[in-house]
């Protein structure tokens, strides 16, 4: 949007203080995690930039942080553990999510607002009164410590984000192909599975990526509902921060931040394709 | 009509349907349709039209009544097992498919294999003359063409009965003639017994076998086409279809099919008694406005003859339309063709009108 010739002054004041701004509040989110990147490639056990490498030496540089993290058997057990849960955590709360989300965008279910809110509460409630919470409800049960203890208590935050992206695809969705669907002979289960699956997917896929993303960077939930054996990167990396200051901990955020913006991508390409499909951008 | 007579492919016995348990949007629906009948379904809106297909196709239950499809109740039949072919009004085409797939989905349901179900597709297709769409999805088709595809993908299955909801109400004005044509021509060379919804009138007369027109949960009238403009059964058909200019008055003789009826500002007319029965009942008479004759040379000797003033004249092309007060109201319409040997009037003109008595009808008030 271009500056038109009859703005005033304040307009065109307005105009440029408006993309500083916009730039600052960038620097301000992505500054952060834009020096981890660097610094977990740091030749030296320190958390600050050596000389060497503000001077762009290659002597100041080094993978050794990230052949740590790949050796260092406390790590992998780690990053097994993670690697475990969040998948299993995210089938759990995409099925779940999905269903949920079906059955409240039909009108005729009742209180449907006050389902919807229930369900959406984990994400409202501090996590660490849901801890609380999960810990003296799952050692009752004789959850807590275990591996599932932990997959539930993943699923149960990652449920929302399933349900409010599907409900935003089913918004989207057209009830008539699923009378279009039974007009032709197909049953419901055929009808769900053809019909209205692929096309509420995105829905289904994004909040999957949330759900994975959630538990993938869960800390505070692990350390109560699971033991030792369900040590999972945050947690680790927690750990690593209280006892052990080593910039291993850098090269795994890097990891991590590297399938963060590999799994936003995905979504994004998702979206898309979505929309080339619905007709609404031209192919 | 008794239960279990199944003299009609489809028949509606009794039906009802209430969507709150306290007002009915159907009531007491009575209706057989023929095998190979194109039947349309004409109403204004809210008039329990579309609950009717609705009720057909399996969509909503009806709350009294059978429905009979080829003799079977089908009131507990799931939709997916009736076998009706139905084109939606938005077309409903799977988006995520391409043309061949969604021609395929229904074969596929049938477990019809894939050679058969390729000739199928094809026949379909090359039916509404789109063969050359197959690997295409419907975004990328025009309004016209998916209403085609729709229309190819509820036929392919080879149902005996298909339902229509409105299935041109999206397209411009000349496609959609072009439509009506190409849709009729189809179900009488298929065979098929067809059950049309839609508002548009001139599509229900262009179309149909037969017209149900609805108004208020009842079917007021059903009759072919031309039974129902020339000779409404009451006074909600006579002004839903067509024009027709509206008269108010008291019966004043009645001798068989004739009557005279003195209007209200003291005029008496010609009619033919339809919806009265004695003098002095109170009737709204109707006149189409083509049958108006403004050359009393025209008319028999006996017709009474009405004073009109023009008040306004319209040129329409094929039509001259002129405005006229008569009997004290100023929305009386008279239309001539456009010939050469036509008179036109001018505004201010003051005329004397009349008309043949059956073609003005003595309905209820």
């Amino acid at each position: 949007m271009a500056l038109p010739s009859y703005a005033s002054p304040l307009q065109r004041g307005w105009y440029y203080g408006f993309r500083v701004l916009c730039g600052l509040i960038f620097v301000f989110l992505m500054f952060p995690i834009l020096v981890i990147v660097p610094l977990s490639f740091n030749a030296q056990d320190f958390f600050t930039f050596t000389p060497e490498m503000l001077a762009l030496n290659p002597e100041g540089y080094s993978l050794k942080h990230f052949y740590d993290f790949f050796t260092n058997p406390d790590w992998q057990h780690a990053m097994r553990n993670s690697l475990s849960i969040a998948p299993m955590a995210t089938l759990v709360s995409v099925s779940l999510g999905t269903l949920a989300a079906i059955g409240l965008s039909q009108s005729h279910v009742p209180f449907r607002r006050a389902i919807m809110a229930v369900l959406i509460s984990p994400m409202i409630v501090p996590l660490i009164i849901s801890a609380a919470g999960m810990y003296f409800f799952f050692s009752a049960i004789g959850l807590q410590g275990t591996y599932w203890g932990v997959v539930l208590a993943h699923a149960i935050l990652g449920i929302p984000f399933v349900i409010i992206t599907v409900t935003a695809t089913l918004v989207g969705f057209d009830r008539s192909l699923t009378r279009a669907s039974a007009s032709l002979g197909a049953g419901p289960m055929r009808t769900f599975f053809k019909v209205q699956m692929p096309l509420i997917l995105p829905g289904v896929i994004s909040g999957g990526l949330f759900a994975f993303i959630t538990s993938f960077d869960e800390v505070v939930i692990v350390i109560f509902v699971g033991s030792a054996g369900q040590r999972t990167l945050p947690w680790q990396m927690f750990i690593g921060l209280r006892e052990q200051i080593s910039p291993t901990i850098l090269a795994v955020a890097t990891l991590m931040v590297g399938l963060s913006i590999l799994l936003l991508t995905m979504l994004e390409l998702l979206r898309r394709r979505n929309e080339r499909l619905r007709g609404m951008s031209p192919t | 009509m008794t239960s279990g007579k199944t003299d009609g492919f489809v028949v509606f016995d009794r039906v009802q349907k209430s969507y709150d348990g306290e007002t009915l949007v159907v009531k007491d629906l009575n209706l057989e349709i023929a095998r190979g009948e194109f039947l349309t379904m004409l109403g204004p809106s809210g008039s329990g039209k579309t609950t009717c297909l609705m009720m057909l196709a399996g969509f909503e239950t009806s709350t009294q009544g059978e429905i009979r499809l080829d003799g079977k109740a089908i009131n507990n039949i799931p939709p997916h097992k009736r076998g009706i072919g139905m084109v939606f009004q938005n077309y409903a085409l799977f988006p995520h498919m391409t043309i061949a797939e969604n021609l395929s989905f229904p074969l596929e349901v049938r477990n019809i294999g894939k050679s058969e179900r390729e000739g199928k597709i094809r026949r379909a297709l090359d039916m509404v003359q789109m063969s050359d769409f197959a690997g295409r999805r419907p975004a990328q088709l025009s309004g016209g063409q998916q209403q085609r595809i729709a229309l190819a993908r509820a036929l392919v299955f080879e149902p005996e009965l298909v339902l229509m909801d409105e299935p041109l109400g999206a397209l411009d004005k000349q496609l959609r003639e072009h439509m009506q044509f190409e849709i009729t021509k189809l179900a009488h060379s298929l065979g098929i017994t067809t059950v049309y919804v839609t508002h548009d009138q001139t599509e229900a007369l262009t179309m149909s076998d037969n017209v149900a027109v609805f108004n208020d949960g009842r079917i007021q009238q059903l009759a072919p086409p031309e039974e129902l403009y020339e000779r409404p059964a009451n006074s909600f058909v006579a002004q839903f279809i067509g024009e027709n200019n509206k008269l108010e008055g008291v019966v004043e003789t009645i001798d068989g099919d004739r009557c005279t009826v003195r209007l209200d500002d003291g005029t008496l007319i010609d009619a033919q008694p339809v919806n009265v029965t004695q003098a002095g009942e109170r009737t709204r008479v109707s006149i189409r406005p083509e049958r108006v004759e403004s050359n009393p040379e025209r008319l028999p000797e006996d017709a009474h003859l009405v004073e009109a003033e023009v008040l306004e004249f319209i040129y329409m092309g094929d039509t001259f339309r002129f405005r006229l007060r008569v009997g004290g109201k100023d929305d009386f319409v008279m239309k001539y063709r456009n010939a050469q040997d036509q008179q036109r009037l001018e505004a201010g003109q003051k005329i004397r009108i009349g008309w043949l008595p059956q073609d003005c009808r003595a309905l209820d008030a």
